[in-house]
């Protein structure tokens, strides 16, 4: 789960991470009182959870009420890179002469955490850890110990930070770690971590996402969950159900049991010419009323033109789908797109004498099953 | 010959008084495997499926003189069961709970590096040694006895090749769920390290999907240590990058590690054939053997 840049500045200043003084605002009127109330200059930023904000047009540095309402009125509402912008974080602008990142993450393959500094922050730091990686210096943490403040150090001055400013920026990496600990992080960055012209460092941006897995212990990121919410009407629907799902931009529309199963049945779709509409994971053990769910999911997608349902039953058994697919099914009095059923597995004879096989199209192997899906979704399109 | 479970495997079963616990329980002992006790804290002295339960691990390991543990424990505490089966000490711990909170996982492998017990999992369906015993979840009807070795990420997956295999009359010596999380016990190294150790497996099929880095490891160790050979097949080619697809761990960031592209130049570099579909899998295995 991503917070927003406003609740991980909430986060980090509570912490003792300095930040600059901001406001929330989701109208042109609070954009400007806001403003006025921080002093200009200020910067005007979009709250949505997509790289790239700056360059996509989503802040703006203004200086006057004028130009802090034709900001306002030029990021609220508008899209970014598909997400609908409804609130900006107006923020007191900075004077920077320097920019730096620190960041903490899981490295997945140590199976340790990893505290991160580097003093080309900024804009770029992808570009940078793609092809000077060597220039982001990173300390190991044994999870026994946490990070000890001397490996902070360490980093720090490994990175070349300056010696005015080296204990302020080690002890902004301590918190960040600590907060990384506490809240069961997954990732946490500050970029760009501003240096003054006075050696002061402030936290210009934030980002921190949490172990989705460990929301059940963090009561408090727990309550910004409902504010971070998909503004995609479909995968909010797929939370309320309980599906793992993603959108894509196809017309094949996909449902299927096991992360590994369904992912294949999508680069199949796509092997045998057609595009994924989406991925759906009903998970394990599924019964009727989550299949007809599953069912009720894809339709109610517009770009779907064909569906391919694969089950392979391990612990999910295949009487339990053919009953869920007739009730979902038997609702219409015409289908209304088509659906490809492959069963396997646990019960599977048993659901193929349950499946209404005047509803869907059957087919004994997964490849037949998804190349049959291909062609019906290729026929509705042509 | 097999690797980490055989017939003479004894197995503890902890929560074995949850639902989940309860079911798999009975149907590895439907199965053959020999399942001799369950732990769960504050229930020891019950009876369930037969076996007797223990308050502790370390007690069912005595009484019973086990070497293995299944874990079917609430995603909360699971981190906690694992460290217990770690610390029992016993030779191998399966973790089928899916949902650990990473940085118990992390700590989990802190500690790994510290015993000698081996974990599969978490979020896994287990391991089984066809005709002889299973571990987990995997429905034992499909697999049969044989010759390849089996590696994945995946449970359903896992469960299609072997049907693919099986419909080709090509058996398991053993299949290994190494679970779809980002931090995990046992990976596809030690699992092949593990199948190039057994004169009975000739072929093994590697299954692996997008995140992490873990197939470009086994694609190295494919090339420096193995005469066994491996197919290998990656899921999630199709994958957009910053959506996890599911498993936690399947994930291709958006500096763009992980991907699809890069696992199946890796397997192809160290010489290991990449199939397509889990029927093509199944066809190279056959060619090979």
């Amino acid at each position: 789960m991503k917070l927003h840049e406003f609740q991980a500045k909430e986060l980090f200043a509570d912490a003792g991470i300095p930040t600059p003084d901001s406001q929330l605002a989701s109208t042109a009127d609070e954009v400007v009182a806001a403003a006025e109330d921080i002093g200009y200059p200020v910067a005007v930023k979009a709250q949505v959870q997509v790289g790239g904000r700056g360059k996509a047009g989503g802040i703006e540095l203004v200086e006057t009420a004028d130009e802090a309402r034709a900001a306002a009125d030029s990021i609220i509402g508008m899209d970014l890179k598909g997400i609908h912008v409804d609130r900006v974080l107006v923020e007191e602008a900075v004077d920077f002469v320097n920019e730096l990142y620190v960041g903490v993450t899981m490295d997945r393959g140590e199976g340790k955490p990893v505290a991160m500094v580097s003093t080309r922050g900024g804009v770029n730091i992808e570009e940078v850890a793609e092809e000077d990686p060597d220039a982001i210096v990173r300390e190991h943490v044994d999870p026994a110990f946490g990070l000890h403040p001397y490996q902070a150090r360490k980093a720090v001055f490994e990175a070349g930070v300056d010696r005015e400013i080296a204990n302020d920026v080690a002890s902004v990496l301590q918190t960040l770690y600590q907060l990384w600990d506490d809240n069961d992080g997954a990732d946490a960055e500050i970029n760009p971590l501003m240096v003054t012209s006075d050696d002061d460092v402030i936290a210009a941006d934030a980002v921190f996402n949490v172990d989705e897995d460990a929301l059940f212990r963090q009561p408090r990121i727990a309550e910004y969950e409902e504010e971070t919410k998909s503004d995609d009407p479909l995968e909010q629907k797929a939370d309320e159900y309980g599906f793992d799902y993603v959108r894509l931009d196809g017309n094949v529309g996909i449902i299927g049991n096991g992360a590994g199963l369904v992912m294949t049945t999508l680069d199949l779709v796509d092997h045998y010419g057609g595009t994924p509409a989406n991925f759906l994971d009903v998970g394990g053990g599924a019964k009727a009323d989550r299949i007809a769910n599953a069912l009720d999911m894809v339709f109610s997608d517009e770009n779907v033109d064909a569906v391919v349902f694969n089950i392979f039953g391990g612990i999910t058994r295949g009487d339990e789908v053919a009953r869920g697919i007739n009730e979902a099914l038997g609702q219409f009095e015409e289908i209304p797109k088509p659906v490809v059923v492959r069963l396997a597995g646990t019960n599977w004879e048993e659901g193929m004498e349950i499946l209404d096989e005047s509803l869907v199209t059957v087919e004994q192997t997964l490849e037949d099953a998804v190349q049959r899906s291909v062609e019906y979704a290729q026929e509705v399109e042509a | 010959m097999s690797v980490f479970v055989d017939e003479d495997t004894r197995v503890v079963v902890q929560g074995i008084t949850g639902g989940e616990g309860k079911f798999h329980a009975g149907q590895m002992i439907e199965y053959g495997t020999n399942v001799v006790a369950g732990a769960v804290p504050g229930r020891g002295g019950q009876e369930v499926q037969g076996v007797p339960v223990y308050d502790t691990v370390e007690q069912a390991a005595r009484e019973e003189d086990a070497d293995a543990s299944v874990i079917f424990v609430p995603p909360a505490f699971a981190g906690d069961a694992i460290m217990e089966s770690l610390d029992s000490p016993l030779d191998l711990a399966v973790a089928i709970t899916e949902g650990v909170p990473t940085q118990d996982m992390a700590a989990v492998r802190k500690r790994l590096s510290e015993v000698d017990t081996n974990l599969i999992g978490p979020n896994c369906p287990g391991i089984i040694t066809p005709g002889e015993s299973k571990l987990g979840i995997l429905p034992g009807n499909i697999f049969s006895s044989g010759n390849v070795g089996l590696v994945s990420r995946s449970g359903t997956l896992t469960y299609q090749v072997v049907d693919s295999l099986s419909e080709r009359g090509l058996g398991q010596s053993t299949a290994i769920g190494i679970g779809g999380d980002p931090i995990i016990g046992t990976t596809f190294v030690d699992a092949l390290e593990a199948f190039e150790a057994d004169p009975d497996t000739h072929a093994v099929a590697m299954c692996g999907e997008i995140g992490g880095e873990d197939e470009e490891k086994a694609a190295e160790f494919i090339g420096a240590n193995m005469d066994t050979p491996v197919v290998g097949f990656i899921a999630g080619r199709t994958a957009p990058p910053g959506k996890r697809m599911g498993h936690a761990g399947a994930i291709v960031s958006g500096s763009g590690t992980g991907t699809a592209e890069s696992k199946i130049d890796a397997l192809n570099a160290a010489g290991a054939e990449v199939a397509e579909t889990p029927e093509q899998v199944a066809g190279a295995i056959e060619d090979l053997l």
